[in-house]
């Protein structure tokens, strides 16, 4: 360790010193032509918390009197997060299965598992949105389409790591007793994933709920809707106790499901 | 053991069988209910399929007109610059809020205050954040860059203050041990352990905010969100799904780094 006897210690040799040095460079470049290629105003920036206060100004008191309208398409939204997770599981099941290294049929069927798991991911939840309410029209059957679309590649990745990370031994142990592949499925390889599955649903389900929040942004229904229509006609009071809402119920689900995922395991 | 006449079955993790039977049927009527609440029926649904199908045949082959695409690139690269800018700003912002989020490091009140903050930033979709300082700012990026670094602050900040609340006590006494002085133990002892992380969160954090770049143009807060909702409201598929692919591309270019990053760094 110790090279020169009388070198002063120093935390970095010279060429990792020079490295950082680059990397650090190298940013601050990227940085520069973001800046420059944005052609950013500084007077909106510094202007930004000004108007950000105006507006909460304007926002407050929330308009209570507008609750009991927005109380069905929040049950809507939380259905839009529920149904779309059990599209997506149903779904995703198979594909798991696919991607796995050691339950995949071929290498060509592996290709498909992980090619349907990275284009499920690659595409937001609002773009998948955009997509079904053209195809189902507005509404929440959309809202439900668009959110299990989504949803796929996400519960079928990690099932698919679960899968592949499952005891060889049960596995082996049933096939032993002469059990076929469905059989080895049932008692060798589901019992392994049955909790993570749970559990990932459960996860799911509720990053589901915040993506059901906005997907009425493009019409495919739950609070979302509200929200853009309040929005577009300035009327703030209402808009401030609709974000409160969201805030409350987004809070609850992530709390349940923690609660949820934590009794699973 | 063959005297034991019983069969074997299979364990449940329910209190017991009929609990176990009892539920499904409750989830599968309960499911059934929420479907028929929101007036969904098979033919519809079928119907929604075919009219996909078709889409898709008119999303096939993608294509742009020279115009579409110089557009569709400037955008691209709009929405790239500012998940630059939102992750250098965000993250500057964040790091006071993850240092006051440690529950070992500030007193229980600020750790609240800030924790609440952090819970604010994460419950609110992008596209909310968005549509609301997009009506501040006004339309364009200003808006976007400021959502995606509200965003960052609790993203960030929470996994942050996370691993300051797990550091190693043992290396800040070691160095306190030496006669290092309170900024000797800060410098040597504390950030040493958290710096790693930091840029990798950092580079996490990009590589979201690239994707949420792509899509919070839908509300106009500027990038390629923007020209795809367009696309979409013209009837433009062919260009669409261009579009689709091209944010495909650049989400996955920026996962690629991303990780590559975080393994070296990491």
């Amino acid at each position: 360790m110790a090279t020169g006897s009388l070198q002063e210690w120093q935390r970095y040799d010279r060429r990792t010193r020079i490295g950082r040095y680059l990397m650090i460079l190298a940013s601050l470049i990227i940085l520069a032509i973001s800046w420059v290629s944005l052609e950013l105003d500084f007077g909106y920036l510094l202007s930004a918390p000004a108007n950000l206060a105006d507006l909460f100004v304007r926002m407050y008191p929330p308009d209570w009197g507008y609750t009991t309208t927005i109380v069905d398409p929040m049950i809507q939204t939380i259905n839009i997060a529920i149904v779309g997770t059990i599209v997506a599981v149903i779904i995703a099941f198979p594909v798991a299965f696919l991607s796995a290294k050691n339950t995949t049929p071929n290498k060509a069927t592996y290709v498909l598992g992980k090619f349907i798991i990275s284009f499920s991911r690659s595409v937001n939840g609002i773009i998948w949105g955009l997509i079904t309410v053209i195809m189902f029209g507005p509404g929440a059957l959309a809202g439900m389409v668009a959110v299990g679309l989504r949803a796929i590649g996400f519960v079928a990745k990690l099932l698919g790591e679960e899968i592949e990370e499952i005891a060889t031994g049960s596995v082996e142990g049933v096939r032993a007793t002469g059990a076929g592949t469905f059989l080895v499925f049932l008692y060798g390889i589901f019992p392994q994933i049955k909790p993570a599955l749970v559990g990932i649903s459960i996860y799911r389900w509720d990053i589901n709920v915040r993506i059901s929040t906005v997907i009425g942004f493009v019409g495919a229904g739950g609070i979302g809707v509200h929200l853009f229509e309040a929005i577009e006609t300035f009327a703030w009071r209402t808009v401030l106790l609709i974000l409160i809402a969201i805030l409350g119920v987004v809070i609850v689900s992530e709390a349940l499901s923690a609660y949820l995922r934590a009794k699973v395991r | 053991m063959a005297a034991d006449q019983q069969t074997w079955r299979r364990p449940t993790a329910f209190y017991n069988r009929t609990v176990k039977w009892l539920f499904y049927i409750g989830s599968v009527l309960f499911v059934g209910l929420l479907l028929s609440r929101t007036g969904v029926s098979p033919g519809r649904f079928w119907q929604g399929i075919l009219f996909g199908i078709d889409l898709v045949g008119q999303m096939v082959p993608p294509t742009a007109t020279e115009t579409q695409f110089n557009r569709m690139m400037e955008m691209l690269g709009e929405s790239v610059a500012m998940s630059m800018l939102a992750t250098v700003l965000g993250v500057l912002i964040s790091i006071p809020f993850g240092f006051l989020a440690a529950e070992n490091l500030v007193p229980k009140p600020v750790y609240y205050l800030n924790r609440s903050i952090i819970m604010v930033s994460r419950s609110l979709h992008s596209l909310i954040v968005a549509i609301i300082f997009v009506k501040a700012f006004g339309l364009g990026v200003v808006a976007g860059v400021l959502t995606l670094s509200f965003k960052t602050i609790g993203y960030w900040s929470k996994l942050f203050a996370e691993d300051l609340e797990d550091i190693d006590r043992g290396q800040m006494e070691a160095i306190e041990a030496t006669g290092g002085s309170r900024l000797h133990t800060i410098v040597y002892g504390v950030v040493p352990q958290v710096i790693p992380r930091a840029i990798g969160l950092t580079v996490y954090r990009w590589d979201i905010n690239i994707r949420q770049s792509t899509i919070i143009g839908i509300v106009g807060a500027g990038g390629i969100g923007t020209v795809i909702l367009a696309a979409f409201d013209k009837y433009q598929y062919q260009y669409a799904s261009t579009i689709l692919l091209a944010i495909v591309a650049v989400v996955m270019v920026g996962e690629a780094i991303s990780a590559i990053t975080r393994r070296r760094v990491e």
